[in-house]
């Protein structure tokens, strides 16, 4: 059989992007169903990550599977010295489907190639977390209308950030204009910026973040600066409150413009935005639940078209 | 140093392998990756020989054996620029140039330390995205590394 496992998204064609959107739309329409009825579903971290495991075990849950797992890797028998591949021929067991977090970097690569079931990669050290990428392609697509030919701003710490480096790969099928904003330590990397004069993306770099930077904005995608990142604290104490967003700078922005953040957020968005009806990061974080339930279903074989028949039952 | 004299330092081949123009300090390296060591063949293993392009060169000779273009493929990113004599009957008859692989199975150890294949008892496994310049992808935790970098394993 084919293995339908999900590592990444950075090579999905735009039809195959669009096509797990739409599942998604379905399932955001009735989440609630029986189309996993009889499957177990595993959720194996190998690093705590309450968010991401919440939202796939209720995506599995509003499915009708059930969830096993584990949550901390201190109870596994990988703590007694079991490799990766043993524990996960041990799950292949048991379950229909394996959501794995690991703090290793192509651990979800190798998962999939030794398991006899499908593997969802649910983030692999600071490689790819390709189920955030689809709920922000997601969250882009329903409240823009479209995926093509916006105005995106990426916000903060764009070196580490592994969702802005996702989000920027998987967007190129849609010609966006990118726009980014990060102090100078943190600057987006210069492969990636190779990577967009490769795929035609256009991008322009600023370290300025003020209300005339985001005035033509779309979408705003805040990330995290991290004290942990700088090696120069100076620099730290400088750039730390300059890139803040703070209600008073959306007054211009445009009607259609959406403030998405992968949260956690900490200080980089002030508490003040949470009231502005641009502020979209809660919303966000619930739309991963249905492209949570795509995922899902998509690695089991399930097509768009069974899921729609499904609806009808 | 007359030919005459080059030659007699290494006796000639009937049937074989000449692996000519190793780098010196990748002799052993090349003996290694060919697993030459568990080899039963007759071979004869000379270095630090005169050479005009590399100032100093080793050379191999392997008799009745001849290397498949996988094994061969494994010595590019030591040693790109070897060459191998085909020899049948004390003749030359092929002459083969090392080529740079699409991929790289169980060679090269992984630059990043926070790689599966180096917490993992696994086959390491590189993608080649640039031959000329000789840069490889961790199939695995998708790092690019470039030919002087690389370590093997």
């Amino acid at each position: 059989m084919e293995n339908r496992s999900l590592v990444t998204i950075a090579e999905h064609s735009k039809e195959r992007i669009l096509y797990l959107l739409e599942m998604a739309k379905e399932f955001e329409k009735k989440p609630n169903r029986k189309i996993l009825d009889g499957k177990v579903v595993a959720t194996l971290f190998f690093e705590p990550s309450t968010r991401t495991r919440l939202s796939f075990e209720t995506a599995a849950n509003r499915l009708g599977a059930r969830v096993i797992g584990f949550t901390d890797p201190k109870v596994t028998s990988s703590s007694k010295g079991e490799t990766l591949k043993d524990t996960i021929m041990m799950v292949s067991n048991y379950a229909d489907i394996i959501v794995m977090r690991h703090f290793l970097e192509g651990a979800a690569r190798y998962a999939s190639e030794v398991a006899p079931v499908p593997v969802v990669n649910a983030g692999d050290g600071a490689n790819q977390h390709p189920s955030q990428t689809m709920l922000d392609l997601y969250s882009i697509y329903k409240t823009q209308g479209t995926l093509e030919n916006l105005n995106i701003y990426l916000v903060g710490d764009l070196k580490y950030g592994r969702t802005v480096h996702s989000l920027l790969m998987a967007m190129r099928h849609f010609n966006p204009t990118f726009h980014f904003i990060a102090p100078e330590e943190l600057k987006m990397p210069e492969e990636y910026k190779i990577y967009c004069k490769e795929h035609h993306i256009k991008y322009k770099e600023y370290t300025d973040f003020n209300e005339e930077t985001i005035a033509d904005a779309d979408i705003l995608y805040m990330t995290r600066v991290q004290r942990e990142r700088f090696t120069d604290l100076m620099e730290y104490e400088r750039v730390k409150d300059v890139y803040i967003l703070r209600n008073k700078m959306l007054e211009h922005t445009r009607p259609n413009l959406r403030i998405l953040h992968p949260l956690p957020r900490v200080n980089e968005i002030a508490y003040d935005v949470d009231e502005n009806p641009k502020a979209y990061y809660f919303q966000q974080a619930q739309n991963g639940l249905y492209a949570r339930q795509a995922i899902l279903c998509d690695v089991l074989g399930i097509t768009l078209d069974d899921v729609i028949e499904d609806a009808k039952k | 140093m007359s030919d005459n004299k080059q030659a007699l330092q290494v006796a000639a081949l009937k049937n074989g392998t000449v692996i000519d123009h190793i780098p010196s300090d990748k002799l052993f390296t090349v003996v290694t990756l060919l697993e030459l060591q568990n080899s039963d063949s007759n071979i004869t293993i000379g270095n630090n020989f005169e050479s005009k392009k590399l100032g100093k060169k080793g050379i191999i000779k392997v008799a009745d054996r001849f290397f498949t273009d996988e094994e061969i493929s494994r010595l590019s990113v030591v040693a790109p620029n070897v060459k191998l004599n085909i020899i049948r009957d004390y003749e030359v008859v092929e002459k083969k140039q090392v080529q740079m692989p699409q991929e790289l199975r169980g060679i090269v150890k992984c630059a990043n330390p926070k790689c599966i294949t180096n917490n993992e008892p696994m086959t390491t496994l590189f993608h080649v995205i640039d031959k000329e310049h000789g840069v490889l992808k961790c199939h695995y935790c998708e790092k690019e590394q470039s030919k002087e970098g690389i370590k093997l394993l």
